[in-house]
């Protein structure tokens, strides 16, 4: 690890404490002047593909979901070339630790975090409480947008099946279903997220044996991940998940699943959990595929 | 509001001028949108996100009438951020008909939607103050002339389509009574 980690005594309880700081962590590497040394690269990855540019922490970088890390024509994310362009172009090298963060309890810093995953990057980690933490404890905000050096990023090939489920995959699926939707997507009264734009699916409901564990249960009020001990109440007691079991999460695009992946994974140290991308506005428009409605 | 930003100022990328959608055979822009179309399209998908994070900026805040009112204000579902809009139509003294009404445009959403605010600013300075004829006239592919969806993908674009077109369809009821 190219930056040392935050030794915080929250995350220590996590299967996987390297993977959170803090705000104050943050706070401490920026006054040392450590971000965008080439050891350390922090993005911001938000819904909105201009938020960054309304006022971020210093020395962050725009990552944005659609425009870098999907592939422009194909529904898929982009290959190793592509990659090695958005995250080089950006200052980061294979061994640089980055940190993301987002708006919505960070949804897109994980999803972010994910595709990085798929390529492999080892060193990436979460701000605990994202964007709005920051902005809640009126840390620096700045319109800034730094000058970043190009560096060699070299073009890795995508390994999608440690953590990648396909439809085909979910068919043939036998471990537990994570639907981290809302109430009335998974019921089949809504076919997308209250709030929300329709995006296109023809039939509502959940894929057959699906549990609703909506994703922002493992999100407290402040944006940050609930302790250790109130995430086990949730998916260990309540749920009867074991960390051995063979999870997938899905929701529309994979965006939440991608929060609900990083608490099963790194918080609570689950082996298996594979966010099925696809999710509802694929499961939801495939034909023959079978489908149950109502909350179950 | 628009003057702060540098980048406006000189075309940088000429070809994209050339294949400027706003000229071409298509139903036309009225002129305040189609200025603001050249403005864009000049730019390079990087600019025009600065140029849309002005008019983020510059969008008038709901006037004092609306304010705590959300029953009088429509809410816009198709945007990714919630936004709600309202419609004016000021009767023209001396007019012979509705048509030549003038229309207004107020518009609310939070400083964290930004892209929903630029889209709603862009059509705030675009059709606000014309009249009922002309705004009606505006083509309902308009949000898609002004080189955005390169800038922040076309899924994104669909938030303004659907203002468009329920400010029209406001525009249609109230100029009807």
């Amino acid at each position: 690890m190219a930056v040392a980690t935050d030794d915080n005594s929250k995350f220590a309880d996590y299967a996987h404490p390297e993977r959170l700081v803090s705000t104050d962590w943050l706070a401490g590497q920026l006054n040392d002047g450590a971000v965008n040394t080439g050891n350390l690269v922090v993005l911001e990855s938000d819904e909105d593909v201009l938020l960054y540019d309304t006022g971020h922490i210093p020395g962050a970088v725009k990552i944005d979901w659609h425009l870098d890390l999907n592939d422009a024509v194909t529904r898929d994310y982009v290959n190793g070339e592509r990659f090695a362009q958005v995250l080089g172009g950006r200052g980061i090298g294979r061994d640089t630790t980055v940190v993301i963060y987002g708006d919505k309890s960070n949804w897109w810093a994980a999803y972010a975090m994910w595709v990085f995953t798929l390529f492999g990057h080892e060193d990436v980690r979460l701000l605990d409480g994202g964007r709005a933490k920051w902005v809640a404890e009126e840390r620096e905000i700045t319109r800034e947008v730094p000058v970043q050096t190009a560096v060699d990023y070299p073009v890795v090939e995508r390994n999608d099946a440690p953590i990648r489920a396909f439809k085909d995959d979910v068919l043939a699926h036998i471990g537990p279903l994570v639907d981290v939707r809302s109430p009335g997507e998974f019921s089949g009264e809504l076919l997308h997220m209250p709030d929300y734009p329709q995006e296109g699916a023809m039939r509502g409901g959940h894929i057959p044996g699906a549990r609703s564990v909506p994703w922002a249960r493992a999100a407290a009020e402040d944006s940050t991940f609930k302790s250790r001990s109130d995430l086990e109440a949730i998916y260990l007691t309540e749920q009867g998940l074991s960390p051995s079991d063979d999870v997938v999460a899905y929701c529309r695009i994979g965006e939440r699943s991608s929060h609900t992946w990083f608490v099963l994974t790194h918080l609570l140290g689950f082996d298996k959990v594979r966010n099925y991308d696809g999710s509802w506005t694929e499961w939801g428009n495939a034909v023959r595929v079978p489908i149950e409605v109502g909350a179950k | 509001m628009r003057s702060g930003c540098p980048s406006r100022s000189a075309p940088s990328d000429q070809h994209q001028v050339t294949n400027d959608k706003v000229t071409n055979d298509k139903v036309p822009l009225p002129a305040a949108l189609t200025e603001i179309a050249e403005d864009f399209l000049a730019l390079s998908a990087r600019d025009r996100l600065t140029l849309l994070l002005d008019f983020s900026d510059g969008l008038p805040e709901l006037p004092e009438r609306y304010v705590g009112h959300a029953e009088l204000l429509e809410r816009v579902d198709e945007c990714q951020s919630p936004l709600f809009l309202v419609v004016e139509v000021e009767p023209a003294r001396d007019a012979k008909s509705s048509q030549d009404a003038t229309v207004h445009l107020f518009f609310q959403a939070p400083q964290e939607a930004p892209t929903t605010r630029g889209f709603a600013g862009i059509l705030y300075e675009g059709l606000d103050g014309l009249s009922v004829a002309e705004v009606l006239a505006v083509p309902d592919d308009a949000p898609y002339r002004f080189g955005l969806a390169e800038a922040v993908s076309p899924l994104r674009l669909r938030g303004m389509v659907a203002m468009l077109s329920r400010i029209k369809r406001q525009v249609r009821v109230r100029s009807a009574a």
